[in-house]
Order: structure tokens, then C-alpha cells, then sequence
């Protein structure tokens, strides 16, 4: 059979993602891969040097235009530990409010592009109409609806008053109405089961030892989610990891949908046990030392290297997004999948194409 | 097997019309807390460059001497550091954002 | 608070691979690898996971270059993006990494880009300049 070099990427309709892959195929089926990414490195890591600590939480929250609200809650507890600044009770929980409406934000923008991989348009559309439903809560809690600007070294930069609260909790009503609508057709329709049933099987052990995370490990039976580590406010609210045991694209949606709900209940919770107080800490002096904090993104887990030594500017600044961690699980799945199916196997990873080359 | 799903929810959704707007004939919804552009007031403004300093960005200009402040509306990203730290409060963040442009110009108050 | 912070071991550049041939027998996983041109030295931390605590492992080589490093992907395939990372951004040049991109996984227009300490000038470069 001959082989036929197809490229894929990276500008490709299906994904506004930079990332290109040579595919090997030989008549549908895909016999070898090789991916390449690099066509945006920022360069971003090194600006620790010119930005001093406190104004680089901007820098980090711009790593990612999805997980934004994150990488910079990401940042600040690595500093936090650093300078062994204690963050106040209520602090924690606002930022375990945002951080969780961007995972809603971020699995139904998801969602969305999933359908539209496979050419359904329509659960596209819905997906992004709930979306925005979140988007509008985020900025009327934080004033922008993807960068949230609002975590700060020691704390945050904006409270929620208890009637935005009240209004929030009253809205999460109405979106898990909207999302179940929509989850359902996603788990049940025909069309969509056939198109992801059995599709780029993932065994646990590659899952494991490729370095997968987040959604993409937890689909095939790893049970790893950095929420369990207990940060900012999952000391008191517990988080058990969503796992199926398929390892297919079937049970990455699956996964992605089950923590929809797991979301908005840890937001519920979070409201009902949101404690009054301080937002922020003063923050005084320069941090020192080094670090790896590790914090749950939508996407998976993600690491931050800090090495400081004690002037503004930290030394290093290191981040290991998760969509670095699942590109070799991506690699390893594509072969053996129809030509037809790369771009619904290039979506359920979740790429984050931009924010891994920083 | 199940096809209806998608079609009722289609279908609901066709009855209850759109759910976007039809910007710019209807206007832009403003959410209270929203981040928009920044405003000077110019009055109270001792022109300590503490904003200019602690601009993110290096979107703020402060010349002391000739009593000038200026911004480069494109460089800012509504990010309210400055106004956290202005002693004066004559900076804060409006809810619209700053007209399109075609040239990189500092506004200077 | 993240709960643990990490405990940093150095080991030695010959011992590397065995070393982390261990870690792995024992059920580690690979989240990290990484470098940091310091001042002193030209770092290169390996972090691993088992069960949410995190281990990492420091291997320091001199500030002037050629750098040379043994490759990981021997135990851990998924070690060979890393790698070439290492090589693209800090000209550490990994010895045996199964998937090479011979200097093609960043197309940065600066090579090397941080492989170099900043020099004074460009740390006190501030935009906002006066109207
Ligand atoms: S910080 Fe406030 S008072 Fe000082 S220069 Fe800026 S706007 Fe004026
Ligand atoms: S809002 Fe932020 S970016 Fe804009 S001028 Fe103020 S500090 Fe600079």
C-alpha cells in the first residue's frame, strides 16, 4: 500500500490551534504521526526579568486565554508559599469560585468544539449559548469576561458582595438546566456516540506512564486530579476525581461533562460556605527560594517552576502547561484512526496549543 | 434509536427566538462591574507618576513639571492596578471600552 | 496553599538516567523537565508525582557551555518534548532522545533564546515614557 504524507496544520478549519502534524496514511488509515509545534513561542517565561513579582500575576493570567483565571491563582500560591504569606479564609473560596466558573466556561467551550469537529453544528451553537450565560456571571463578578484580573499576591482584588452571591447561586440553577439539556444530547444522541465510541483508545498504562492529565489520564482510568492536593479551598471541599475506565473519546466527553455538574456543585458548596472576612493579605519584602506548585486546570494539571532570590525580579519561571503533558498521548492514539477522525482525536485532548509554547 | 433529542432542543430554541441581540441596533448590554476604559480626573491629580510606575503595561505617562498625564489607550489592558494604587483616586475604570482607532495615539489630558 | 511544596535533590549527570530509571520502577510519574540559566550554574530540574506528592531531581551543569545532557526517553518516552525544549531554548544538547527535532520544535527568531543571562540594561527597561 503506498503511503500518501498528509499535513494537518497549522491553519486547519477544523482548529484554531498552531499545531501541525504530518500524517502518515496509507488508504484512510493513519500509520505514524509526527506533530510539530513552535510556530508562537512568546517567549513569555522570561519576562519575569523585566516585570517585578507582583506585576507578573498579569503576565501569568495571559498565558492562556481560557484558563487565564488559573494560571494566575497558579502564580500567586507558589508566591504565597514562597513568602509564606498566610491567604485569608475568604480569599481562598472566591478564588475557588472563579476558578471553577472558568472550568465551566472552559468544558463547554470545549464541548462546543467538539461538535463542531464532527460537523454538529447546532450542539455548537448551544454549547456557546450557555457558555455565555457563565462569561456574564464572571464579569459581574470580576469586571472581564476572560482575563479576570482579579487575583492578586496575597489574596484577591474584588470581593463578591452576598446579594452577587445570592444572584450567582440563583443563575447556577438556571445554567445546570441549560447544560443538562445539552449533556444529554451530547451522552445520548446516535450520531455523536458513533462518532467517538471506540475512537482513539488510550489504555491506562500509556495514560500513566506517557504523562497524561487531567480529563485526558482521568477518561482512561488514571484518577489524578490536583483538586485532591487540597489548595485554596478544596481543604474543606472535597473533590473526587471523575474516572471512566473506556480510555475512548466517548469517555473524555463523558468526563468533561460529569465535571460540568461537579463544578457547579463545588461552586454551591463554595457559596454556602464561604466564610466573611479579609480578601487580602499584605504583602511586604521579596520572595526567595524555589518551588513547583501544582494546580488542577480544566485542561489537566499544571506546574509552575518559581525560583526567586530574594529582589523583584524572580530568577526562573517555568510552566508546564497540561496540553504539554497530553501531546504525546495524542501521538500515541492516532495511529490506527481514520483519516476522518484526527481532528475529533486532536480535540478530545483539549489542546491548548498557544499556552504550551508560552 | 435517539435523534429527538437535538431536534426538540432545536426545535425549543426556534420557537423561543434568538438568543443573541441584534448589536448595533439594539443596544449593548452593561454589566455594572465590568472593566472598561480608564477615566482621569484630572482635578486631583498631583502628579506623582505612581500610576506611571506601577502600570503593567507602561501605558501611563507623567511629566511633573508641565502638569501632564497621558495614556496609550492601546497598550492598556483595564487591568485597575493604577487606580488601586493612585493616593488621589483621580484614575477608575468606566464599564464601556475606548472607540476604535486606525492611529496608535497617546491621549495627553 | 499548595500542601508540598517539593523536595529538590541533586544528582550527578552520569548517574541521571539510572537514577531516574529507579523513580520510575517505583511508579513515578514524569510532570516536568526544565532548566534555569542562573547566574552560577545551568540547572536542569526533573520534577516526578506519585500520589500527589512531588519529588524533583536537580541536575547542574557549568554556566559556560557546550551542554551536554543524557537523554530520559529511554525510561520515559514522553520525556523527548522536554528534551528538545531543552535544546531549543537553553542550547542543552540532549545525547540519545528517541524524537529529535534536530532544533525545529521552536521556531523562535532568536536561537537559543534563553540560554543567556539578561543583561543589566535590559532588566531595567520599563516602558511609560514621559508625554
Ligand atoms: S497616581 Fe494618581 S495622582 Fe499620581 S500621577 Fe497618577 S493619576 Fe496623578
Ligand atoms: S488600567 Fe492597568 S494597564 Fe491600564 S493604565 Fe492602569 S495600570 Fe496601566
Amino acid at each position: 500500500m503506498a503511503r500518501t504524507i498528509i499535513p494537518f496544520g497549522p491553519q486547519h478549519p477544523v482548529l484554531p490551534e498552531p499545531i501541525h502534524l504530518d500524517l502518515a496514511i496509507e488508504d484512510e488509515k493513519v500509520v505514524d504521526v509526527l506533530p510539530s509545534v513552535g510556530f508562537i513561542h512568546r517567549g513569555l517565561e522570561r519576562l519575569v526579568e523585566r516585570k517585578d513579582f507582583q506585576e507578573f500575576v498579569y503576565v501569568a493570567e495571559r498565558i492562556c486565554g481560557i484558563c487565564s483565571f488559573i494560571h494566575g491563582q497558579t502564580y500567586c500560591q507558589g508566591i504565597e508559599e514562597l513568602m509564606q504569606v498566610e491567604v485569608p479564609a475568604r480569599a481562598q473560596y472566591l478564588r475557588t469560585i472563579w476558578g471553577e466558573l472558568s472550568r465551566l466556561h472552559s468544558h463547554l467551550l470545549w464541548l462546543g468544539l467538539l461538535a463542531d469537529s464532527f460537523g454538529f453544528e447546532s450542539l455548537f451553537m448551544h454549547s456557546w449559548r450557555v457558555r455565555e450565560r457563565i462569561l456574564d456571571q464572571i464579569e459581574a463578578t470580576t469586571g472581564g469576561r476572560v482575563i479576570f484580573g482579579s487575583c492578586k499576591i496575597g489574596g484577591v482584588r474584588r470581593d463578591i458582595s452576598p446579594e452577587a452571591l445570592a444572584v450567582m447561586r440563583k443563575e447556577l440553577d438556571v445554567i445546570e438546566r441549560d447544560m443538562r439539556e445539552i449533556v444529554d444530547v451530547f451522552l445520548g444522541d446516535s450520531s455523536v456516540k458513533r462518532r467517538l465510541q471506540g475512537v482513539g483508545v488510550l489504555s491506562r498504562d500509556d495514560a500513566y506512564i506517557l504523562g497524561c492529565v487531567g480529563p485526558t489520564a482521568r477518561a482512561s482510568g488514571v484518577a489524578q486530579d490536583m483538586r485532591s492536593l487540597g489548595y485554596a479551598a478544596f481543604r474543606d471541599i472535597k473533590v473526587e476525581p471523575i474516572v471512566r475506565t473506556e480510555g475512548d473519546s466517548y469517555a473524555r466527553c463523558v468526563v468533561r461533562c460529569a465535571e460540568l455538574f461537579q463544578s457547579v456543585d463545588i461552586i454551591r458548596q463554595a457559596i454556602d460556605r464561604i466564610p466573611p472576612g479579609a480578601i487580602e493579605t499584605k504583602v511586604t519584602g521579596f520572595p526567595d527560594g524555589e518551588i513547583l506548585v501544582r494546580t488542577e486546570q480544566p485542561r489537566g494539571e499544571v506546574a509552575y517552576y518559581l525560583r526567586a532570590n530574594g529582589s523583584r525580579n524572580l530568577q526562573r519561571f517555568r510552566v508546564r502547561t497540561p496540553t504539554f503533558a497530553n501531546l504525546p498521548a495524542l501521538v500515541r492514539m492516532l495511529p490506527g484512526a481514520n483519516l476522518a477522525d484526527v481532528p475529533v482525536l486532536v480535540l478530545t485532548i483539549d489542546p491548548c496549543i498557544s499556552c504550551t509554547e508560552r | 434509536m435517539s435523534y429527538l433529542g437535538i431536534t426538540a432542543l432545536n426545535l425549543k430554541w426556534a420557537l423561543k427566538g434568538p438568543a443573541t441581540r441584534g448589536y448595533p441596533l439594539a443596544p449593548r448590554r452593561v454589566i455594572a462591574d465590568s472593566r472598561g476604559a480608564l477615566a482621569f480626573a484630572k482635578a486631583n491629580c498631583i502628579y506623582c507618576s505612581v500610576c506611571r510606575k506601577k502600570c503593567p503595561t507602561g501605558a501611563i505617562g507623567v511629566n511633573r513639571n508641565q502638569k501632564k498625564w497621558a495614556i496609550d489607550r492601546l497598550r492598556c489592558i483595564s487591568c485597575g492596578y493604577c487606580v488601586e494604587v493612585c493616593p488621589k483616586d483621580c484614575l477608575s475604570l468606566t464599564t464601556y471600552m475606548s472607540p476604535p482607532t486606525v492611529t496608535k495615539d497617546r491621549e495627553v489630558f | 496553599m499548595s500542601p508540598d511544596p517539593g523536595s529538590f535533590t541533586a544528582v550527578e549527570t552520569a548517574a541521571l538516567v539510572a537514577e531516574v530509571r529507579l523513580l520510575r520502577d517505583a511508579g513515578w510519574r514524569l510532570v516536568q523537565i526544565g532548566a534555569a540559566a542562573l547566574p552560577t550554574a545551568m540547572e536542569v530540574i526533573y520534577s516526578f508525582d506519585l500520589g500527589g506528592k512531588i519529588t524533583n531531581r536537580r541536575v547542574s551543569l557549568p554556566v559556560e557551555g557546550p551542554h551536554r545532557l543524557p537523554s530520559i526517553t529511554s525510561v520515559y518516552a514522553a520525556a523527548a518534548l522536554y528534551e528538545n525544549e531543552l535544546h531549543d531554548l537553553f542550547r542543552i544538547q540532549v545525547e540519545g532522545n528517541i524524537l529529535d527535532f534536530k532544533g525545529k520544535f521552536y521556531r523562535t527568531t532568536v536561537p537559543f533564546p534563553f540560554a543567556s543571562r539578561p543583561s543589566a540594561p535590559a532588566l531595567a527597561a520599563k516602558a511609560g515614557t514621559n508625554p
